[in-house]
């Protein structure tokens, strides 16, 4: 096989691969009255922006919300992990191994499960339908698995690196901020775009736990689309593509960091 | 030789002195994290059992003095006529969807691994859907497999097919969430198995076919059999997370129609949460035999992965 015919098969894969995401597009710049054309419309000529326009007179605040929601966990899960990871790497107190093993289980539990349990919790703590208690349980998808990332990050890290600052005097904490954060940079990044990106795109804790709530995240913006206007599809899908656009951002700007933290999630050696 | 022995015991005791002063700063560093896995993971899954294991009405539910009821919620589950179906149905979606995912994940891991030009862009295009929030994902599947004017009945009526009920009929329903579960899936599989195949030397392959095996027999010889803890890895990992699988179902076709694409995962949420009258108990008991299931397959994964 040519090396050229393999690109053109890579990219007819590609492209049947990625065909639901163009008709997403392409549905959200259909006009309502050429939604159900036979044959439907394959590509977006005599468009329309009906669909953001709608995003933009409804959808503002849930995307505000979601923002919000993902930067909280983001912010919630470093604070948590990034010292752990530090711990578990370099100080290994005895019962480092359970720990591993209690962070591996954690993250096998089904999120529909954990949101039932928080449901009994908040409805009593009267945390329910509110965004600080969103994040927090958002941040039960992130934590495990940012502190088993940070622990392999910094596991890597020479520990000459350590001694040279705790033979200088500084202490455990010092080291861990001054050396061995500055240093973990790849780690933070890799941490805060998961935490980011599945509180982001969370359903089950959103609908679970703040389906009254005031403020409510973009996924349940979309799904109550769905429930209500059946008719309305561009707007539909001109939300998905808004709600899209933190992926897609993600895998431009740091895609090696997405395979990254793909792989480590699941190999480790 | 003496003076290097006497440095390294003394070496040895100076870092028992730091390690003993180590533990506490260790413990000290991971506190929020054990106080948070006990708060916010032990605790929401202590109240799930208790709540499997209580009766419980909606004014027992917030007052919080439901009567204890022992097993009597997993007897009303396994004698519920939906838990059969159900169990059935979490098996055949999470079978099936692994299958398929992982077929396609390691025939385009090792299509990729070719290194041709733009592999690299492409293979990363792979990702996007497996990084687009699941409801995007699911709504879009649920467009496109419309009856009327679904663009999947319009390609296979344009081929001389009849159109399907995709969503809409009892046969089909769980036919159509495995397809789009598979297509979430694959990226995730491609980059676990991609990176399983670049850790294997391309020596062993140059060996290989200047012994004269072809590149099938290559494949199935060498690259197949060296690949196959990465492939235990993934395909358990696969099973974890499929099994819990409960948003794309619920959003295009939330179970039905009647029972027709219900899982465990979602009958589990309808219980709790998706009728009028919730059924607390009954659900917490169904969620937590899924978790049962799951952590079955999580040990094993474990063994496997971390020895």
């Amino acid at each position: 096989m040519t090396k050229h015919l393999k690109t053109g098969i890579g990219i007819i894969l590609t492209a049947i691969m990625l065909f639901p995401v163009y008709w997403m597009i392409n549905v959200s710049f259909t006009r309502d009255t050429d939604m159900r054309a036979d044959p439907p419309h394959l590509f977006p000529f005599n468009g329309t922006l009906e669909g953001y326009r709608a995003v933009l007179d409804q959808q503002l605040p849930y995307l505000g919300t979601s923002l919000l929601i993902g930067l909280g966990t983001v912010v919630l899960t470093l604070l948590l992990s990034a010292p752990a990871g530090f711990a578990l790497a370099k100080l290994r107190p005895r019962g480092t191994g359970a720990l591993n093993f209690v962070l591996l289980i954690a993250q096998m539990i089904p999120g529909i499960i954990m949101a039932m349990g928080f449901y009994a919790i908040y409805l009593r703590a009267g945390v329910l339908n509110t965004v600080p208690g969103l994040i927090l349980a958002d941040s039960t998808i992130a934590v495990p698995f940012g502190v088993l990332i940070f622990t392999a990050f910094m596991a890597g890290i020479p520990d000459e690196l350590m001694n040279a600052a705790m033979i200088d005097g500084a202490s455990r904490w010092r080291t861990f901020r001054s050396v061995i954060l500055p240093v973990s940079r790849n780690a933070i990044v890799t941490v805060s775009l998961f935490a980011f990106l599945w509180a982001w795109s969370d359903f089950v804790f959103a609908t679970t736990l703040d389906g009254g709530g005031e403020y409510q995240p973009i996924t349940l913006g979309i799904y109550h689309y769905i429930g209500n206007n059946n008719q309305q599809w561009n707007a539909i899908m001109a939300t998905a593509v808004i709600a899209s656009i933190p992926a897609t951002l993600l895998l431009i700007v740091a895609q090696r960091y997405v395979a990254a933290g793909v792989t480590a999630g699941a190999v480790k050696d | 030789m003496t003076s290097h022995a006497e440095t390294l015991v003394r070496a040895r005791g100076a870092s028992r002195v730091r390690r003993a002063r180590g533990q506490w700063a260790a413990w000290a560093f991971l506190a929020p994290v054990i106080i948070y896995l006990v708060a916010f993971y032990a605790y929401p899954l202590y109240r799930n059992l208790d709540l499997s294991l209580r009766h419980y009405t909606v004014r027992s539910f917030v007052r919080g003095d439901a009567p204890f009821s022992g097993a009597a919620n997993y007897t009303t589950v396994f004698s519920d006529p939906t838990f059969g179906p159900a169990l059935l149905h979490t098996m055949v979606f999470t079978l099936v969807s692994i299958a398929f995912q992982f077929a396609a994940g390691l025939a385009l891991a090792v299509f990729f691994a070719q290194h041709f030009r733009l592999s690299a862009t492409l293979r990363a295009l792979f990702l996007v859907p497996w990084l687009l929030p699941l409801i995007v994902s699911a709504s879009t599947w649920s467009w496109m497999l419309n009856s009327d004017s679904g663009i999947v009945n319009f390609f296979l009526t344009s081929v001389g097919g009849d159109p399907i009920n995709w969503l809409t009929s009892p046969s089909w329903a769980l036919t159509s969430v495995i397809i789009a579960n598979i297509w979430i899936g694959i990226p995730f599989n491609l980059v676990i198995l991609y990176s399983g195949l670049q850790a294997i030397p391309g020596e062993i392959h140059e060996a290989a076919s200047l012994d004269g095996a072809s590149a099938w027999q290559r494949f199935w010889r060498v690259t197949f059999p060296l690949l196959r803890p990465v492939s235990a890895i993934t395909l358990l990992l696969g099973l974890v997370y499929t099994l819990k699988v409960f948003d794309l179902i619920w959003i295009m076709t939330k179970g039905g129609p009647v029972d027709a694409s219900t899982t465990l995962a979602t009958w589990s949420y309808r219980l709790s949460f998706g009728n009028l009258l919730p059924e607390f108990g009954p659900g917490a008991a169904v969620g937590n035999l899924l978790i049962v299931i799951a952590l079955i397959f999580g040990l094993l994964y474990i063994r496997k992965a971390a020895p």
